[in-house]
């Protein structure tokens, strides 16, 4: 789940037109860039959608440190091959969120300046190689609770994205599990890393879904609007109970001394991360924050001339060739 | 193992350390790419890279026959016994220059790898087979690139000419042709690399007056990585992150 707390846009559109819209979307008719949307709608998606490219622009950096320490060749192949994903499907969700009349450029300055948010979870560090599988494992375990029913999505240019986003994913989320499992069943030292990784990344996991939204008025408003599917709490419960067998599985242990199996409800209790950390992450003070922004800044200012570069040799090319018909 | 053997696993773990320590070069780059398309592009490269290392190191493995892996020669050996190029252990510089020395790279590749289609060798035929579809991708786009920024603007031309007076003396290491070229010349395994210089100078000579690059006067050539006389000082820091977890736990699977 990269979008998180996506506050939606009053509207104040047509009634007569806003009903209409509203029926199609509770037909299941796909809305598309030329139909006509709500004011609210596109400023919402745009923001959605910018939120879980940057993510995916950011997540790549997590990641990345690791791929020059990728401890065998074909560990390395598949953590690039992850990564090149990452970057893949940034494209396409910048793409999808073009569509809807705002340029990559413009979406990228919002979100260096700090004014657009990526996922809160990739502000914390990857110290060792069992964070490769606990990224993989647990992060895209949690982003695929929420993007599987975002193929729903009522925007057919974002249904699209990720549709092609989920396949993906689950080769990601598997490949992760397998890092975990081969710790799990390692050495003493590998154990204590694959434990270690779940201590630190459990609750951080739990966050990404956000605070329980079930009384929020964004919340029903996306959740109508068909760009939310489901309430946070839903997606973190769901989590939660496909993940405790499978540590179970893995020999670890969940660090939640409350967890326990709910008969009634059929599913898990268990404790709620902590809020407040969550919130210093989201204002930037997470462990990592200052460093992400550093790096995709840096990244974005050195290569400022090769962008300049490659666009003005486009033009001598296009000036050229004019000259010559 | 027997005296051709020695030769023919020594001419692939040049290969394959070639391929290892540009892959890993191209590697530090993920996320750090002056635009999303070339994050894409430059893990794409190293990925190919990579695929590349295991296939040649594989069979460097086998053909050494003394039980080691590819991961063990990738993991487990010191700086004296990389055979890759100088050219591909330097460190990566800024975009222009990572580029400049992929292209240079990827030239050569491209006109070595399909010559070694037509090896006596079939495991190397088939290896190079694979490789040079690769190859001949990554030339097209690191010429591209670099006749794009050579002729950009004045600021991107300075660039691309500063790395290309930095990593002209790197070139000549490819073409210095030793007793295991010979040998293999010999064999009908690979080429003699001093006999694809006419048609690099061709291919390089016609990017870089396109990119309005000048390539330089001197024909001074480093040399000693591929022998494994000598390296940079920068391949053992390389090796410290790249082998660091199997150094640290040795034994352990992951």
């Amino acid at each position: 789940m990269y979008a998180q707390m996506i506050q939606s846009e009053a509207s104040q559109d047509d009634p007569q037109k806003l009903a209409e819209f509203q029926a199609r979307i509770d037909a299941d008719i796909k809305i598309e860039p030329r139909d006509w949307m709500p004011e609210g709608y596109r400023k919402t998606l745009i923001r959605q959608i910018g939120q879980h490219a940057h993510s995916e622009i950011v997540g790549q950096l997590p990641e990345g440190n690791w791929i020059t320490r990728a401890p065998t060749l074909e560990r390395k192949m598949i953590l690039l091959a992850k990564v090149q994903d990452e970057a893949g499907h940034g494209l396409y969700l910048y793409c999808a969120a073009e569509t809807l009349g705002v340029s990559r450029d413009d979406l990228t300055e919002q979100l260096l300046s700090g004014k657009m948010k990526y996922s809160s979870i990739f502000n914390y560090p990857t110290l060792t190689w069992a964070d490769i599988g606990a990224v993989g494992w647990l992060v895209d375990g949690a982003a695929i609770m929420n993007q599987v029913p975002l193929q729903r999505t009522s925007y057919g240019p974002y249904s699209r994205a990720m549709i092609r986003i989920c396949k993906e994913e689950s080769f990601h989320q598997r490949q992760g599990f397998d890092i975990m499992m081969k710790m799990a069943q390692g050495s003493e030292a590998q154990r204590r890393m694959a434990q270690d990784a779940l201590n630190r990344f459990w609750y951080p996991s739990l966050m990404m879904f956000g605070p329980s939204d079930a009384d929020s008025v964004h919340s029903t408003q996306n959740m109508a609007w068909k760009i939310k599917m489901n309430t946070n709490d839903e997606l973190r419960q769901k989590f939660v109970d496909q993940t405790v067998p499978q540590a179970e599985f893995l020999g670890l242990t969940v660090p939640d001394e409350t967890l326990s199996w709910n008969e009634e409800k059929g599913g898990y209790d268990f404790s709620e991360p902590d809020w407040s950390e969550f919130f210093d992450v989201l204002k930037g003070n997470g462990p990592c924050n200052t460093e992400r922004l550093e790096a995709r800044n840096k990244a974005w200012d050195d290569g400022a001339w090769v962008r300049e570069g490659l666009l003005a040799h486009a033009e001598k090319k296009r000036a050229r060739k004019t000259a010559a018909e | 193992m027997a005296q051709n053997n020695t030769h023919l696993a020594e001419f692939l773990l040049r290969m394959g350390d070639n391929a290892l320590i540009l892959g890993h070069r191209t590697s530090e780059w993920c996320g750090h790419a002056p635009v999303l398309e070339e994050d894409i592009a430059l893990a794409n490269t190293a990925l190919d890279l990579i695929g590349q290392t295991q296939l040649w190191l594989t069979y460097a493995a086998e053909v050494m026959g003394d039980g080691k892996t590819a991961d063990d020669l990738a993991f487990l050996r010191d700086v004296w016994d990389f055979r890759n190029l100088l050219l591909v252990e330097l460190p990566n510089g800024d975009f222009g220059h990572t580029l400049m020395r992929q292209f240079l790279f990827d030239a050569y590749q491209s006109i070595h790898l399909p010559r070694l289609v037509r090896s006596t060798d079939p495991r190397v035929a088939e290896i190079a087979e694979k490789a040079s579809k690769e190859a001949s991708y990554h030339v097209e786009r690191s010429a591209d690139t670099v006749v794009g920024l050579g002729d950009g603007t004045e600021e991107s031309h300075n660039r691309m000419q500063a790395a290309l007076d930095r990593l002209w003396p790197y070139v000549g290491e490819m073409f210095a042709t030793d007793p295991v070229d010979a040998a293999m010349a010999e064999a009908g395994i690979a080429p003699d690399p001093a006999s694809l210089r006419t048609e690099y100078d061709a291919l390089v000579g016609r990017v870089l007056a396109e990119a309005t690059l000048t390539v330089p006067e001197s024909t001074f050539a480093h040399k000693g990585g591929r022998t494994g006389q000598t390296h940079t000082e920068h391949l053992g820091h390389l090796l410290t992150q790249m082998q660091w977890l199997q150094r640290a736990y040795p034994g352990a699977t992951w």
